[in-house]
């Protein structure tokens, strides 16, 4: 099968051009194409995943385009990266739509919301298997577009379009970057290739300085798509999407793909260490940054955003220090399925009670048994507490950063892995646990329906077990022979003992009504506490660089009018006056300007025949 | 064939004037029956032609023969492509002048004459010829932005009529002296560059008749400075001028770079060429600016002209076979999204009576799929990958890349704008709470879809495969390289 890769992505497509052309008329039935699209998708992408693990690869390229000497073909690849990715996507994205069934049900525009879903998939699987940059780089401004149309999906509320807005530009600032790198890689090695690339740059034998400004621009995608600092601000933005395209796109899969493409061409970055050192930098600070914000959100999707950009932060990490895209990797995929659960889970509370305010729920477990337990099994995979899947991806990371010369990343790694389980604990508490806050979004409250609850235990699973039982089996498949770098002992200890005293200090906190003191706390701390209210003022840099470029149109486009046009108008009027003699100039009558023409020709002839002849 | 294509339309201004003026639905009938007979001659003229070859469909006879000028017309792949270009879009324009209900008869007479103008430019091998096309073309526009124009209609098509004719007197002065040194007593195109491969053009002065010819056709692509009198144009022409304008005309400064003075003149064209680069990048970044200080749509539309053909410019300056491709390639492509631009400014006016884009909001619901055509062509002119846009600017910088490093990078800074303007653009039209006064719009309707879909269904085809006509501009474009020295 593994050479039938392309119908997997085909699959989602045919049901985006299905819900274009007949969608509306089907009324909510639609969904089905997309529902049943996936589950083909799905059998196809762990049928491949299961061939690949035993040893089959393929890769399929055709000619697409030739310009001169240049040809550049298309095709997909599949090997242990591309296989493992593709089953994650398609069975996650699988769960996601039949999850929105019912979150979805009688929305006015149910149609459009699975339109974009399923072109999403489709990008996003053409994505995971490309085998060039173009390709690649086409099917991730297709993913852009969807998660810009699905976050303002809603597009009735202002704000929801000017997070659409956002989140387009600010991942474009990420994409121009890339694009640099893509133009920089193909003026030395003539192709796309990601297979050809690293041994060209190798053999075209650059000096370190360019190879890491090439690295580094291709990063710059991913900063952007994977919300890493100073990029990050958009993504909490992309919170005003509905809660089925946070979880599918702002957790499991659109914000990984920058990881996977660093994944994909690291041979490239191998070839310069001191990009690897910036990664593993930006991703320890953007881990550590993200968790401290998340600390003090009320909002339970802005809080399970911050902890997005948090772990893409230690996918960075793993990145930069482990010396191999494995560890990195396995974090994104054991990512997925939890946070695509906690997503979903927290969507299931949303719909039960209409808010997103933590602060107006409260004692929700006995009202929706499986949602909360569901909930507490991802936010636990999140807080990396063994036995659960996050534990097993996340140490890998926190030891190689332990080994590494850089003690920073991994004091930053592991705050931040304290903090994680400590803002979870708190949202576990705050949510599921105590007495009802609002005693009227209580009584509201109920269990969501079949169709939503049980995606919830089929994404639980994994989320609990696949750390334990496949940590082992991933690392010798994406990267046979590969040795984990060890930080010690002591290294170990920290990473399994500060997310559980993260948790303790929560139930400590918010365990049982103590109010006073964190009114306390707050009053005390501050000048922290509004810090991180103001995520670190990072919102604020972004605006004022946004209102110095419209300052900047605004000029331009004055200059236009009163300078550029100024000159030209007063030139026309200094013509106007010496032509008052002659009133033919100024009358404007295409005759007089004609006879202008044929004058000018004429003396012009004249003139050339004096001098040429 | 060529000649039929390029006659057939003036040919049916005869025939309307014949036709009494209150006659409208004839007087259109007769004009979209030649403008689609001239389509069809051209449709052929693409299937007979190889794309192996170099000039085909080749008509050549004396014209003026004590001056040594020829009517000679022929196509190759740049040529045929711009054909086919002008083609769809006179249709197209032509179908979307429903709203000229004043004098219709003149303004089709004109419209054909423009289009016989715009097909002779094309496919013209002779240099006077060349002149004469583009002289002819700009009288019907001046006309048609005279008299059914809107706004300060007189003042921009008097500013249009000065800054072309200032360029094509620059220009024949130019050509002239070109034709004066050779000494060669042949203004053939195919001729000369036959002298230019053999490096037995003179050189004297070489550097001053570029500089002649360059500025007329920069004039006509609208590059800063020079482009103050297309933002003028383009909002006060009626709609069809306006799709003429910018998704043809302006194509002709381009077209003329390649053909003649980049093509002819090719070691004043290096001479210059990180000149023409500096301009294109300048063009592309203010046009983007000044298009995201705009209030009016379709100022709005007309400044991302601009900016676009900075692009162009700045492929046909780096002179690689990637960039000039790139280059045609954003030629075409963006005659049919900025068609499609200014076919939406029409429909939303249409129904508002307004460009003011602070009016607007909350638009997606009550234009029917008009709100999604829209979104379309945004992201369409946004650059967005699997549309025809990307990939013309993509292998325009992809190809200047080894050229202009520095360029490129600052052309990088106006993507980014091009996104934002194009981004605030739907924000401000579609989103946002409905407006009372918008609630109830009549949807867009069968006509106005005739006109946008075909250029929305070419915009992703040749985005997915833009082979189909890269294919045909191998050769044209390795023998402009092949000049110019490059790669």
């Amino acid at each position: 099968m593994v050479g039938y890769a392309w119908i997997v992505p085909a699959l989602p497509l045919a049901a985006y051009i299905l819900h274009v052309f007949v969608g509306r008329r089907l009324k909510e039935r639609a969904a089905y194409f997309g529902v049943v699209a996936m589950g083909l998708a799905s059998v196809l992408g762990v049928t491949i995943l299961v061939q690949a693990a035993g040893g089959a690869s393929a890769h399929v390229s055709v000619p697409w385009l030739q310009i001169g000497r240049y040809s550049v073909p298309m095709g997909f690849t599949v090997d242990p990266l591309s296989a493992v990715t593709m089953a994650m996507v398609t069975v996650v994205s699988w769960m996601i739509e039949i999850y929105s069934l019912g979150y979805m049900h009688n929305d006015p525009d149910f149609n459009r919301f699975f339109a974009n879903v399923n072109l999403f998939v489709a990008g996003m699987l053409t994505a995971v298997i490309a085998d060039n940059f173009l390709l690649f780089f086409m099917a991730w401004e297709i993913m852009g577009l969807c998660s810009y149309l699905l976050i303002c999906h809603w597009y009735r509320d202002s704000s929801n379009a000017r997070a659409a807005t956002k989140a387009f530009l600010v991942t474009r600032i990420g994409d121009v970057g890339l694009l640099a790198g893509i133009w920089w890689i193909f003026s030395i090695t003539h192709s796309f290739q990601f297979s050809q690339l690293a041994p060209a740059l190798h053999a075209a034998a650059l000096a370190p300085a360019a190879l890491t400004a090439i690295a580094l621009l291709v990063f710059l995608g991913p900063v952007g798509k994977s919300a890493q600092i100073p990029l990050q601000i958009w993504l909490p933005d992309a919170m005003a999407g509905p809660t089925p395209i946070s979880a599918l796109i702002h957790a499991a899969t659109m914000v990984a793909v920058g990881v996977y493409l660093v994944a994909r061409t690291y041979p490239i970055f191998q070839l310069a260490p001191g990009a690897l050192v910036w990664i593993g930098y930006i991703g320890a600070i953007t881990a550590f940054m993200a968790a401290s914000i998340a600390c003090v959100q009320t909002d339970i999707k802005k809080v399970l955003a911050y902890s997005t950009i948090s772990q893409l932060g230690y996918m960075m990490l793993g990145m930069g220090v482990a010396g191999s895209m494995v560890a990195g990797m396995f974090h994104l995929i054991s990512h997925a399925f939890f946070k695509g659960l906690l997503f979903l889970a927290a969507g299931s509370i949303i719909h039960a009670v209409e808010t997103q305010e933590m602060h107006r729920m409260g004692g929700l477990f006995r009202k929706m048994k499986a949602t909360s337990i569901t909930f507490i099994i991802g936010a636990l995979a999140l807080a990396g507490i063994p036995p659960f899947s996050g534990y097993f991806s996340k140490d890998p990371i926190l030891s190689a950063a332990a080994a590494s010369p850089y003690p920073l990343m991994f004091w930053l790694g592991v705050l931040g892995a304290f903090l994680t389980a400590y803002y979870m604990t708190r949202a576990c508490l705050l949510t599921f646990f105590g007495k009802p806050r609002d005693q009227h979004v209580y009584e509201h409250a109920h269990e969501s329906p079949a169709v939503m609850t049980v995606p919830l235990w089929v994404l639980a699973v994994p989320a609990a077990l696949l750390g334990l039982f496949a940590a082992g089996a991933f690392r010798s498949f994406l990267a046979p022979g590969y040795v984990p770098p060890s930080g010690g002992p002591a290294a170990s200890a920290l990473t399994l003992a500060l997310p559980l005293l993260g948790v303790l200090v929560g139930a400590l906190i918010y365990g049982g009504g103590r109010t006073a003191f964190r009114v306390a706390a707050i009053r005390a701390l501050r000048p922290l506490y509004v810090f991180l209210k103001q995520k670190w003022y990072f919102d604020q840099l972004g605006l004022a660089l946004m209102y110095i470029a419209l300052g900047v149109a605004w000029i331009v486009a004055a200059f236009d009018r009163y300078v550029v046009d100024g000159i030209v108008n007063g030139l026309g009027a200094l013509a106007g006056l010496l032509g008052r003699a002659t009133r033919t100039l100024a009358d404007g009558s295409a005759q007089a300007y004609m006879l202008t023409l044929l004058l000018a020709v004429a003396v012009g002839l004249i003139a050339l025949q004096l001098i040429g002849g | 064939m060529l000649s039929v294509a390029v006659f057939l339309p003036l040919f049916g201004a005869l025939v309307l004037l014949f036709v009494p003026e209150a006659q409208r639905r004839a007087v259109r009938a007769i004009a979209l029956v030649f403008l689609s007979l001239s389509a069809l001659a051209v449709l052929l003229i693409a299937i007979g032609f190889h794309a192996g070859q170099g000039l085909q469909f080749v008509e050549d006879v004396p014209w003026m023969p004590a001056l040594h000028v020829n009517y000679f017309l022929a196509v190759d792949g740049l040529s045929l492509v711009m054909l086919g270009l002008t083609a769809l879009l006179g249709l197209i324009a032509a179908i979307a002048a429903h709203g000229i209900t004043e004098r219709t008869k003149l303004f089709f007479i004109l419209f054909l004459l423009l289009q016989t103008a715009l097909l002779g430019i094309f496919c013209a091998e002779d240099l006077i010829l060349f002149m004469f096309f583009f002289d002819v073309m700009l009288i019907p526009m001046y006309f048609m932005i005279g008299i059914w124009g809107s706004g300060r209609r007189e003042y921009s098509a008097v500013k249009f009529l000065i800054y072309t004719i200032i360029g094509s007197v620059v220009m024949l002065i130019g050509i002239l002296a070109l034709y004066f040194h050779t000494g060669q007593q042949t203004f053939s195109i195919p001729e000369l560059a036959r002298l230019v491969a053999s490096r037995r053009l003179p050189v004297v002065w070489e550097d001053w008749i570029f500089l002649a010819i360059v500025a007329g056709f920069l004039i006509k692509l609208g590059i800063v400075p020079l482009h103050t009198w297309l933002p003028d144009a383009y909002v006060d022409a009626p709609i069809p001028a306006s799709l003429i304008l910018a998704g043809v005309m302006s194509k002709v400064g381009a077209y003329g770079l390649l053909r003649v003075s980049q093509y002819l003149l090719p070691s004043a064209a290096q001479h210059f060429a990180a000149l023409l680069a500096v301009l294109g990048v300048i063009t592309i970044v203010y046009g983007a600016l000044a298009a995201t200080a705009q209030h009016d749509f379709k100022k709005l539309v007309a400044f991302s002209s601009v900016s676009h053909m900075g692009f162009v410019l700045l492929g046909i300056a780096a002179g690689t076979q990637l960039a000039i491709t790139g280059a045609i390639f954003e030629m075409v492509s963006h005659g049919l999204v900025v068609g499609m631009l200014f076919l939406l400014v029409g429909v939303i006016y249409e129904r508002t009576h307004t460009r003011e884009l602070s009016r607007f909001g909350g638009m997606y619901a009550s234009l029917g799929s008009g709100g999604g055509i829209l979104g379309f062509a945004a992201m369409a002119n946004l650059g967005l990958p699997a549309l025809s846009g990307f990939i013309g600017e993509f292998f325009v910088l992809a190809g200047a890349f080894t050229v202009f490093r520095t360029e490129v990078f600052w052309a990088i800074l106006g993507i980014v704008l091009i996104a934002g303007y194009n981004l605030w653009m739907l924000q401000k039209i579609l989103m946002g709470p409905e407006r009372e006064e918008w609630k109830g719009l009549p949807a867009i309707n069968g006509r106005e879809l005739v006109t946008l879909v075909p250029l929305m269904a070419l915009c992703v085809l040749l985005g997915l495969f833009p082979n189909s006509i890269i294919h045909v501009l191998h050769l044209p474009v390795q023998q402009l390289v092949a000049h110019l020295g490059g790669q």
